[in-house]
């Protein structure tokens, strides 16, 4: 392994813009003669619009227009669209109702837009947004997705009656309910999975910008996948054909998912610069995310699991009921279904699996995928009712998790997917001898010695990454295909750029794929550059999330490296007067077999370009190649998270005293980056357990609108991790990666939440276990037990 | 329109400014010194967090009008020239940034223990010291790491952090 | 934030001539409480009469009997000084609890105290030690200070200039925080004096900072935290909200009210 190769723990080369204050977010980029642009937004959860007047907003000073949902109409810019069918048990299609940037007849969430003022500056955009007088007839309003499909609710879209967007299903109904017929225990369990708010620390940006000499726009915007918001923005909503509409996503600060999503103050901010002939700068107040930015989980869900005498699991039965929110954003609709219910046989060798998943709208901002997206829900499913199950058959958990893990590969589960490749018994030993489980029991005796409770909890996680083959989620829905492309640009001096479709948003890109190409071609990381984020640089690519950059768009790098590879031979061959067949590339070096005859990088480089050493006939100059990598399956990345926990009786407050992370994502280009992702999953994970829960009350208004009411993870709230790996490597990409991004935010609500219960003694703690939500529990805990 | 005098980074400006203008305004937006950022609205993520007059301050909860003759360091200054400050090289070192975004206020203000509690900082107190800085990607661990490293460097006859204020 | 007028006097008496001059004026120590609201819209001033431009406003004086704290004096100042440390440890560990290190580098005992938040600290330290307040117009005791939620007793042109807090015995303080915020959920201040017990709350009370009697009455007789294991405040007129019922809250002061005895020093 070089310094700078695969595996090597390299720091990370943009780090020096981030740490000297010179990063290029998109709120820091200023256009000449922008205006600024402030949204006018719903106080109402639901209501109809019955006039917008702007008279008194227009007049006022710096203010150079406001637009409505009626000017966006007139103008025919097109509604925002979710981008995967779904189709009910009855086979009909899910009903999606229509999603205007700027609502013109009715507003169905707090902070739907119902119109937006552009002026000089934020202040005046700010204070004119005040004078616009919006007449609403106001709707009862729903918000619980379990009663958005009761009887009498409010109808939220016309489209979809008793608000059911569909009810779908997966699996084989007999079989499981035969297993639950025949079953010696069934353990069942009510999960709220909590609505959280994704909170990426920079708030969603949009620059518009129109060039009337080309009529084309360009925007500049906080996205992880700028080339989809394209198409999108282009294909959907019209703006502008795709080769004249420029997307670049420039330093973005987090994205957690919440930024795939095309949003409508993107759209906005296009039409607007086009009318007004204006740069538009819109920059979100983080209260204005707290409404606006899709919103992850907020599953309802009866799960049950069956086993039979030998504690083997027979049987899984799910119903969920899954908000969508007001709208169905960009791929809300895979999360609760493909995303969800495909991994509901966790890691064990499950003969029976049936799920049903009703989606429903509400007047809520919309849901969609945040980091782990469905795969959360369905590890805190599996994992909650494994654990239960084991206390109510009196046997170890780890013990019962083990006689049930798939041990032979590849395994089809019942739920469509083939695992691989994976040792589950590794990491869970490797993290029982870690965290020192034997011994736990010492540590509990010494934690009530001083009056506290402690518990230890488990999670036995998989997730499926690396999405995926086009063909196979086409057929499932998807209405794009999911591979990556890259580009390998060589230039003549030996440098390399390389283009990529995947986007970072702190992911490390710059550096990962940096010792990708260092590490195969032989070059200096230094000489290595990637390039990504700008629909004019990088032709397509299908961005950032589900933990795919590695398996998928490094893959995509590997196969464009290849070519490049066998051209440089046969540039190589020229030079030295050998055929290219006979030529060997190693660190760096062109050699002729067989011979001690070689040219270095920088030489065979340089020919491609000047091409005097072969005609055109012979070869073409240059040195630049492209690829478009579709993976074979999904990746399976999984492992075993051990929480242990010390809870204050009196006062309810969770202490996490120990974690244990080990994760087998196959092969690892840096393991620096590795385990800062598994760090960070791991802290928004605690958070769902622990801290955060979106909440709205009955008449739909976020009640946790801001940090003051909404709970993020802070340094003490947090230990510091024990995270290992093990390893067997992905059998479907070249370079054997399963991806690392999402598992630390999968595995651990589970763990955590099993730690707590453990050790109040009963089952009934919903998430967040706020210190309110664990005295009360500790309280019926203690009563039990005194029983 | 009033305007203030306040010397940024060892350079002074006279700026005007309406009496609104918070001092992350005048910074992000008059000086053009975009490494400050905002992340909330409510003055509790520290995304903002500056030096003024050698004590961390978020500077979104101050006007620029109350920074009037002041001295300000912002994440910009912090750097002698292309040497690095041993805490911005301890945040690398210790991969204690992801997206980068919480990260000039997350050193700002581990600067600002260092000058506070000394340079032998446990893991505890650091994190209770963080209390006003939000970060969403690393999770802390390496945050943590980074600045008792960069504590330690500090000591090592590293540039005092405020020598540039 | 909308716009205002910005004045910057150079004393007492200026700042309250400008507080005279306009009906929709606001004082601003260290704003970090009426900088975000202002920014939120949720206060909107016609002037801010920004007090940072008065010398003589902060400062700490100590005696055997008394700590009198200047009304701009910022938390860190209070936490950090070795007198308030050697006379009144509660205080500055109070000082050292507030907020977030930037928000102590900033704010101040007279902008929290005037502000009276139902959440903050300072209230609960001067309702619990019986401090009093002096203001450029006279005296108050904490005890007729604290009118309600965000409520004093200060007058429309009237400005803190100390806080006195009478050396107890013992004092402690201890803080349940919110999850969120960060404020106190629950905050009790206890100390022993001369003229017996004294147990502050803060974070509770749908009325803002209130005093626990029965506490007092067992603690006068007895400063320990056996002493009052057995007193359970009702959750009647407690806050209840996302973060904690009334019943928590009413639960928690127990606890902390017996820590903080405990604690005290």
């Amino acid at each position: 392994m070089s310094a700078t190769g695969i595996g090597a723990a390299v720091r990370r080369k943009e780090d020096q813009r981030f740490i000297t204050g010179s990063g290029n977010y998109t709120s820091d980029i200023t256009r000449p003669g922008e205006v600024r642009a402030y949204f006018v937004r719903s106080p109402h959860a639901h209501a109809t619009i019955k006039k917008v007047n702007t008279k008194a907003a227009e007049k006022m000073p710096g203010v150079v227009a406001v637009l409505t949902g009626a000017d966006l109409a007139n103008d025919k810019i097109g509604g925002l669209i979710c981008g995967w069918a779904i189709t009910s048990k009855d086979g009909t299609p899910m009903k999606m109702g229509a999603h205007p940037a700027v609502a013109a007849d009715k507003v169905r969430c707090v902070g739907d837009a119902v119109a937006v003022v552009l002026a000089e500056t934020l202040r005046q955009a700010r204070d004119a947004a005040e004078a616009v007088e919006v007449d609403y007839g106001v709707l009862p309003s729903v918000v619980d997705p379990a009663k958005a499909a009761a009887k009498g609710a409010p109808q939220i879209h016309d489209v979809a009656p008793n608000n059911m967007i569909y009810d779908w299903h997966l699996g084989d109904k007999a079989a499981t309910d035969a297993a639950f017929a025949s079953a010696k225990h069934v353990t069942k369990l009510d999960i709220i999975n909590n609505r959280l708010v994704p909170n990426a620390m920079e708030p969603r940006a949009a620059i518009a910008e129109y060039d009337q000499g080309n009529d084309a726009l360009t925007l500049w915007n906080t996205s992880q996948n700028p080339h989809v918001a394209r198409l999108v923005i282009s294909a959907f909503v019209g703006m502008a054909p795709e080769h004249k509409l420029r997307v670049i996503a420039p330093d973005v600060g987090g994205g957690f998912g919440s930024k795939i999503f095309i949003y409508p103050e993107e759209v906005v901010a296009l039409w607007a610069a086009r009318r007004v002939k204006r740069p538009v700068k819109w920059v979100s107040d983080r209260s204005e995310a707290f409404l606006t930015d899709a919103h992850g989980r907020d599953h309802v869900t009866k799960a049950e699991l069956a086993l039979d005498a030998n504690h083997k699991i027979t049987g899984l039965r799910v119903h969920t009921i899954a908000n969508i929110g007001a709208y169905m954003s960009t791929f809300s609709s895979s999360v609760p279904t493909y995303l969800y219910a495909t991994l509901l046989s966790g890691q064990y060798a499950i003969p029976a699996i049936y799920a049903e998943v009703d989606a429903v709208y509400t007047n809520t901002a919309p849901v969609d995928a945040y980091r782990g997206a469905g795969r959360p829900e369905a590890t805190f499913v599996v994992e909650r009712l494994v654990e239960v199950a084991a206390r109510e058959l009196g046997v170890d958990p780890a013990e019962l998790r083990r006689k049930n893990f798939v041990k032979s590969f590849p395994h089809q589960t019942p739920v469509i997917m083939a695992y691989d490749a994976g040792d589950y018994d590794a990491s869970l030993t490797k993290a029982m001898n870690m965290i020192d489980y034997k011994n736990f029991g010492q540590r509990k005796a010494a934690s009530e010695k001083n009056g506290k409770l402690r518990g230890i909890g488990f999670s036995t996680y998989i997730e499926a990454c690396g999405i995926a083959p086009s063909q196979a989620v086409g057929s499932l829905g998807a209405g794009v295909g999911l591979w990556e492309s890259a580009e390998v640009r060589v230039n003549p001096t030996g440098s390399v750029e390389i283009l990529t479709g995947s986007h970072s948003h702190g992911q490390g890109h710059e550096t990962t794929f940096a010792q990708l190409v260092s590490d195969r071609l032989g070059v200096p990381i230094e000489t290595v550059s990637i390039v990504h984020g700008d629909t004019d640089k990088v032709q397509f690519g299908m961005g950032t999330y589900g933990s795919r950059s590695g398996a998928v768009g490094m893959s995509a790098i590997v196969k464009a490296l290849d070519k490049i590879e066998a051209k440089a031979k046969k540039v190589a061959g020229y030079m030295m007067e050998a055929s290219g067949d006979d030529i060997e590339f190693k660190d760096g070096k062109f050699t002729v077999k067989g011979t001690d005859k070689s040219v270095g990088w920088g030489d065979v480089t340089l020919n491609a370009y000047i091409a005097h050493k072969f005609t055109g006939g012979q070869l073409e100059p240059g040195l630049k190649e492209g690829a478009f990598y579709d993976p074979t399956n999904f990746t399976f990345p999984a492992g075993c998270h051990i929480a242990e926990v010390e809870i204050d009786p009196e006062t309810g407050k969770t202490t996490i005293a120990n974690w244990v992370a080990v994760d087998d994502f196959g092969n690892i280009i840096n393991p620096m980056i590795v385990e800062g992702q598994v760090h960070g999953g791991i802290a928004q994970g605690v958070g769902q357990a622990l801290l955060e829960g979106a909440h709205y009350n009955s008449d739909g208004q976020l009640v946790t609108g801001s940090f003051m009411d909404y709970a993020m993870p802070r340094a003490a709230d947090l230990p510091s991790f024990k995270v290992d790996t093990t390893l067997t490597p992905c059998p479907s990409n070249p370079l054997g990666i399963k991806g690392c991004g999402e598992a630390g935010a999968i595995a651990s609500p589970a763990a955590l939440i099993n730690a707590i219960t453990n050790a109040v003694g009963h089952e009934n703690v919903p998430m967040p276990a706020t210190p309110s939500t664990v005295w009360k529990a500790a309280q019926g805990g203690m009563k039990k037990a005194a029983e | 329109m009033p305007n203030v005098t306040i010397t940024v980074n060892g350079k002074s400006h006279t700026v005007d400014v309406a009496p609104e203008t918070l001092l992350v305004e005048l910074l992000r937006e008059k000086l053009r010194l975009t490494g400050t950022h905002v992340g909330c609205d409510t003055s509790q993520c520290g995304a903002c967090v500056v030096h003024v007059d050698g004590a961390a301050v978020k500077s979104c909860t101050m006007l620029a009008m109350t920074a009037d003759g002041a001295k300000v360091t912002t994440i910009e200054g912090l750097a002698n020239g292309s040497a690095l400050h041993p805490m911005q090289e301890a945040f690398r070192e210790h991969h204690g940034l992801q997206c980068g975004f919480c990260t000039p206020g997350m050193i700002m203000s581990a600067v600002d223990i260092v000058n506070r509690k000394g340079s032998e900082l446990d893991e505890h107190t650091i994190r209770e010291e963080l209390e006003g800085n939000i970060c969403r990607c690393t999770g802390y661990h390496n945050i943590v790491k980074a600045v008792a490293a960069g504590a330690k460097a500090m000591k090592g006859g590293a540039k005092p952090a405020r020598a540039a204020e | 934030m909308y716009a205002f007028t910005y004045e910057r006097p150079k004393n007492v008496d200026d700042a309250v001539k400008l507080l005279k001059k306009a009906d929709d004026a606001k004082l601003l120590a260290g704003g970090q409480t009426l900088l975000p609201a202002m920014k939120l819209r949720l206060a909107s001033p016609g002037t801010i009469v920004d007090l940072s431009g008065i010398k003589g406003l902060s400062g700490i004086k100590a005696s055997s009997k008394a700590v009198v704290i200047g009304a701009l004096t910022k938390h860190v100042e209070v936490m950090n000084s070795a007198e308030v440390q050697k006379s009144l440890p509660a205080l500055a560990h109070l000082a050292s609890v507030i907020g977030d290190p930037a928000v102590r580098n900033r704010g101040t005992i007279g902008g929290s105290l005037a502000n009276n938040d139902p959440s903050a600290d300072y209230p609960a330290a001067a309702l619990g030690l019986g401090a009093t307040i002096k203001t450029n117009k006279r005296e108050i005791e904490a005890d007729k200070f604290f009118k309600g939620l965000f409520e004093t007793a200060l007058g429309a042109d009237e400005i803190i200039e100390s806080v006195s807090f009478p050396v107890p015995e013992k004092a402690g303080y201890e803080k349940f925080r919110n999850p969120a915020s960060r404020f106190a959920l629950v905050g009790v201040f206890v100390s022993k004096g001369k003229d017996g017990a004294r147990v502050a709350v803060t974070g509770a009370g749908e009325s803002g900072v209130f005093r626990v009697k029965e506490m007092e009455a067992a603690l006068g007789k007895d400063f320990s935290a056996k002493a009052i294991e057995g007193i359970k405040v009702p959750a009647k007129g407690m806050i209840a909200d996302l973060h904690g019922t009334a019943e928590y809250r009413a639960h928690l002061i127990g606890v902390l009210a017996r820590r903080a005895v405990a604690a005290a020093k």
